[in-house]
């Protein structure tokens, strides 16, 4: 890719950015459309920044979270498609709870895992709920990954008397890394999502999080607060997103196909 | 030759699960020192014998002695594959140290020998490159400088130059040939390429398939040291003719 293609790039989203948002000020300045139903990208701003205080407050409540949610699901993930590559049997005997976790609506077992953990808990029941989004696709994106490793390497690895931990840090975890890395952004995301569905369901009061906000401020008609905490959420995704991605073009910039950019 | 074989295959047979039967009956000496190569078409069970002789794979009748070694098989055999087979995520130093780093040799004691064997393919100045910025030859010539680190006392190759072009692959063998006369190592080559084997081997085994067997045992007469002058001889062309009619043979039967 060459200089100025990688500059229009940049450059195009963000003139469609800027467009977009002109064209909704005006718009809402030009047929007079009420606050609640649409605020003006300038009402919006003056929100965030009315209420920065406390939306700060929540993206980091809501960040936290996210978080240590996707922490503990990547090692949640990544230790337990180790033990299912170490054995046969407790992959057969446990891979298909882990399916029925993820398959189930977050939503749906949220009232549960309240209930469970009590509400003087609401944080460690939306780690929960935000764990339980997030670490399917890592155990299955590292399990591919593990089970992946080039059979003549295994042969060779074999050859030399390698012990099973040899052949796990040696050869399986490396060879699944990419697979893992793929999984993890698919995570960060989704413990995200996981965090923000938990505490619409958490709901009023014990946990003050951004969805919180979001709920509040559409309680009292304050769209324009509910715009600055739905653009919050957003650069958070976006943050993660783009960090996951840095993470992973960095790890595998020197080996992987996938990051190795060719000359054309 | 007087002194006990290295490597003594009796009655050596194996058949898949499937009911596929690879191999039967094979006998065969392999001495300590000699290159012998494997030829035959495809699935004569060739690689089978190999990855047998390896320990890669147990045979389902018959037995593989080492009577040179002690009886047991040696753990340091070097093995190499049709492909490089790099662990693409490590530096060319790095892959070369593993089978050391597999039998606890700390790095700092390895890199002597390591840059021993990338000096003897030729490699010393892309210690610290990525396989992917290698050519094809290069990296198998680093699958080879992998093999010999260990010092193995008997090199096992699977077709390695197949996927090489002509070129790449002359040289190679050149290479080998040089490596195998400064080293004295015993070498087991398998090919399908009649050219290739009467230009390396002092003797080839020759292979039928259906079932998998041994149809002859061909000792090749060749100049010390061999060269470009050898491999366009009428001597040379004879003897892969003999090599050639003993394969149609096989075909026949």
């Amino acid at each position: 890719m060459n200089e100025s293609s990688r500059l229009l790039r940049i450059v195009v989203p963000i003139a469609v950015g800027i467009a977009f948002l002109l064209l909704w000020e005006g718009s809402v300045r030009y047929f007079g459309i009420r606050e609640f139903l649409l605020p003006a990208p300038t009402r919006i701003a003056q929100s965030l920044v009315e209420n920065f205080g406390s939306l700060m407050g929540s993206l980091w409540i809501t960040l936290r979270i996210t978080i240590v949610a996707f922490f503990l699901a990547c090692v949640g993930g990544v230790g337990l498609a180790v033990l299912f590559s170490q054995s046969r049997a407790i992959e057969m005997a446990l891979f298909p709870y882990a399916v029925i976790l993820q398959v189930t609506p977050i939503i749906a077992i949220a009232p549960l895992i309240l209930i469970w953990v009590g509400f003087d808990h609401t944080q460690l029941a939306l780690l929960i709920l935000a764990w339980i989004v997030a670490f399917f696709p890592i155990l299955s994106n590292t399990t591919l990954g593990l089970l992946s490793a080039d059979h003549n390497l295994r042969d060779l690895f074999r050859l030399y008397g390698a012990t099973r931990w040899q052949v796990l840090t040696e050869l399986q975890l490396p060879s699944a890394t990419p697979y893992m890395l793929a999984g993890m952004k698919i995570s960060g995301g989704l413990a995200l999502i996981g965090t923000v569905v938990a505490e619409f369901a958490a709901g009023s009061g014990t946990s003050t999080g951004l969805a919180w906000r979001i709920v509040e401020a559409g309680n009292r008609l304050d769209i324009p607060k509910m715009f600055a905490a739905l653009l919050l959420l957003s650069l958070l995704g976006i943050t993660i997103f783009f960090g996951l991605a840095w993470v992973e073009h960095s790890l595998l910039k020197r080996w992987h196909e996938s990051a190795i950019r060719r000359e054309r | 030759m007087s002194a006990a074989p290295l490597i003594e295959l009796s009655g050596v047979a194996k058949t898949y699960d499937s009911g596929t039967l690879a191999l039967t009956g094979v006998d065969a000496k392999i001495e300590r020192g000699s290159f012998v190569s494997l030829v035959g078409p495809s699935g004569c069970g060739k690689s089978t014998l190999l990855r047998m002789i390896a320990g890669l794979i147990e045979p389902s009748a018959g037995a593989i002695a080492w009577p040179a070694a002690g009886g047991e098989r040696p753990t340091d055999i070097g093995f190499v594959f049709q492909d490089a087979t790099l662990m693409p995520w490590a530096r060319v130093i790095d892959n070369i140290y593993l089978p050391l780093k597999l039998k606890g040799i700390a790095k700092k004691d390895a890199e002597p020998r390591i840059m021993e064997a990338l000096s003897r393919v030729g490699l010393s100045d892309f210690a610290q490159s990525f396989p992917r910025e290698l050519s094809g030859g290069m990296k198998m010539r680093v699958s080879i400088a992998r093999a010999l680190v260990t010092q193995p006392p008997v090199l096992l190759m699977d077709e390695p130059f197949a996927a090489l072009d002509e070129f790449t692959r002359e040289k190679l063998d050149d290479d080998l040939l040089e490596l195998w006369a400064s080293q004295k190592w015993t070498v087991i080559f398998v090919t399908h390429s009649v050219y290739e084997s009467v230009y390396l081997s002092e003797r080839v085994l020759v292979m039928g398939a259906r079932p998998g067997r041994i149809l002859q045992d061909i000792a090749i007469e060749a100049p010390s040291p061999r060269g470009r002058a050898f491999r366009e001889s009428a001597a040379f062309v004879g003897q892969c003719a003999k090599i050639s009619a003993a394969l149609r043979e096989g075909a026949k039967g």
